[in-house]
């Protein structure tokens, strides 16, 4: 769905309505900023400021201290080390992750439009209802097959986990987008001569830029925002951002330093409010035009 | 040569499929296996048939879970449902603005639920939060302490979520509402229909299929809530917020008591399947006639 042929539904154009409509809309922009709100303004402000003062004020004094300590020391479980390491393994468990079932799901959603064979409507139909199972249907035997492999608590294990959870979204929006693409272009390579992979790549890996954007943010957002895999699998030095997090808030050893909660809170959100800012209006956009539909 | 070239889309395939095989379908049975033994703290192979079943439909908490689940999921897709079609259908109004608007709304879907769960769950603290705001504003017997209520904690549950998700369902609507074709607006409005009849009795009913994307997405999510009610009130106060998810995790990992664990894992399958295996069947069967 492009703006150039959408079309609104603007059925009145009283100003009295109008008026009505354009405050009811803003009311519902401080609705959705307000939680935003509360998190930045307090993770400026000293602790004593948000105890004994309103958490919708903004700082009296500013701070940056909130910060430094979510990032560098507050207690994260046993260890004063702050959110910055479990930072540094949500990327290395993510970045990985999201590649690989990106590239995987390009070349599945290739095969399964382009180079059909007997029964391959069975395999993508199996891949399309694993994108809905609730994943507690997995975590018992996938303890026990990590543990089997070797890979129980590494990160190889959590990007194996996040593989598997992730390629069956990306091999539907791959087909759905490549389904719409002109066969007879392939057809045509392939009697010159074009190999396999020669074809995915010149001639439609060119155009698949909107279907690669909408991949990418569906992956990422989803596996940093993972929780459920991170507190099953994750050990000693590879546990995830969103569990730190958890720990962070809901440790209940000490004074509740709710401004270090917020300033980690948003750190937390930081990459996949980036991502979103940078390219969520592809990602609107690609999600709405093709991947909805089936 | 062409032997390999016949073969390559297959072998190409095939590490998805295997990765898929094992860790979707292979342990759904595995899982299911385990919920007809007598596995407690490790997996173990006993049968003991439908005892766990039996065991877990007798217990309060997995009943708590239940009806939790049950307003939960009403309240929340009702009220992301009737909020996402209200705000789309003021957005689609030739809203100056709507380019600023519309990110402002979606933006919390990009969050982690651990994160709105941090940010509601001081924002609703009697002690720091909104009812102390209304405190310092002179209103002292303001009363809002849902989240430390154990009949009320649930909902506080749902205006998190609400929050989260009610912008993206408002552009999934709105999509929706693009795609009408204003030429039966216009006959409409020269017949003289007033624009709430319009909406009433032509456009809304053209957001079946919108309607149907929105329940099965929500109706999902909200089977799989999970990491929202851990951060926000942790399974309580008491376990006055159980859903199934936390206590397939709590009675699997916690309690020892794998077999009961494993067989809400299936009840939760079950909910989730009864829900996506038609509309996918009747998606991809429509996909196929068009």
């Amino acid at each position: 769905m492009t703006r150039s042929i959408s079309q609104d539904n603007a059925v009145s154009s009283s100003r009295m309505t109008r008026a009505l409509i354009y405050a009811v809309l803003l009311v519902f922009v401080f609705y959705y900023l307000l939680p935003l709100y509360v998190m930045v303004a307090n993770s400026f402000k000293p602790l004593d400021e948000i105890r004994g003062g309103d958490l919708m004020a903004l700082p009296k004094v500013w701070t940056l201290a909130p910060w430094a300590s979510a990032w560098s020391s507050a207690q994260i479980g046993v260890e004063p080390t702050g959110l910055k390491p479990y930072f540094i393994n949500s990327i290395l468990i993510v970045v990985p992750a999201v590649f690989l079932s990106t590239v995987f799901g390009a070349l599945n959603g290739y095969v399964l439009t382009k180079w059909r064979f007997k029964g391959d409507g069975i395999v993508f139909g199996m891949m399309l209802l694993s994108c809905f199972i609730p994943f507690q249907i997995v975590l018992i035997p996938a303890a026990k097959v990590l543990g089997f492999l070797g890979l129980a608590g590494t990160l190889k294990g959590l990007i194996l986990i996040h593989f598997s959870a992730g390629i069956g979204f990306s091999t539907l929006f791959f087909r759905n987008y490549y389904a719409a693409f002109p066969t007879e272009l392939i057809k045509a390579a392939q009697i010159d001569g074009a190999s396999f992979f020669q074809i995915f790549r010149r001639i439609l890996l060119p155009s698949s830029a909107p279907i690669i954007v909408v991949t990418v943010i569906w992956q990422f957002t989803n596996q940093w925002n993972d929780f459920l895999f991170g507190a099953s699998f994750s050990g000693f030095g590879t546990t995830p951002m969103t569990v730190a997090l958890n720990n962070l808030v809901n440790s209940s050893t000490g004074v509740k330093e709710y401004n270090v909660h917020f300033a980690g809170a948003i750190l937390a959100a930081l990459p996949t409010l980036l991502v979103y800012i940078v390219a969520g209006k592809y990602f609107v956009r690609g999600l709405m035009a093709g991947a909805v539909k089936g | 040569m062409n032997r390999l070239q016949q073969w390559l889309p297959r072998l190409v395939l095939a590490p998805s499929f295997f990765v898929i095989l094992v860790f979707v379908y292979a342990f759904i049975l595995y899982t299911g296996y385990l919920s007809f033994t007598d596995s407690r703290m490790l997996p173990s192979y006993g049968w003991v048939g439908f005892e766990n079943y039996t065991k877990l439909f007798a217990l309060r908490h997995w009943n708590t879970a239940l009806v939790n689940l049950a307003i939960f999921g009403v309240l929340y897709i009702g009220i992301c449902s009737v909020l996402g079609l209200f705000l789309a259908i003021l957005l689609d109004q030739k809203i100056r603005g709507e380019g600023f608007i519309r990110p402002i709304y979606l933006y919390p879907m990009a969050l982690s639920f651990i994160v709105t769960g941090t940010a509601w769950k001081w924002f609703l603290d009697p002690g720091i939060g909104i009812e102390n705001t209304f405190h310092n504003l002179g209103w002292t017997s303001f009363h809002f302490d849902w989240i430390k209520d154990r009949n009320y904690a649930i909902y506080t549950v749902v205006i998190a979520a609400v929050w989260q998700s009610s912008g993206f369902v408002m552009a999934m609507f709105l999509a929706g509402l693009r795609g009408v074709d204003n030429e039966i607006i216009k006959a409409a409005q020269i017949d003289g229909a007033s624009p709430a009849r319009i909406y009433r009795k032509i456009i809304i009913p053209m957001m079946r299929p919108v309607f149907l994307s929105a329940f099965v997405v929500l109706a999902h999510l909200a089977i799989k809530a999970y990491d929202l009610v851990i951060a926000l009130t942790g399974g309580g106060p008491g376990r006055a917020t159980e859903v199934p998810a936390t206590f397939m995790y709590s009675y699997t990992f916690t309690r020892n008591q794998m077999g009961v664990g494993a067989s809400s894992a299936i009840i939760m399958m079950i909910m989730v399947f009864s829900i996506i295996i038609p509309y996918l069947y009747s998606e991809l069967k429509s996909g196929d006639n068009r």
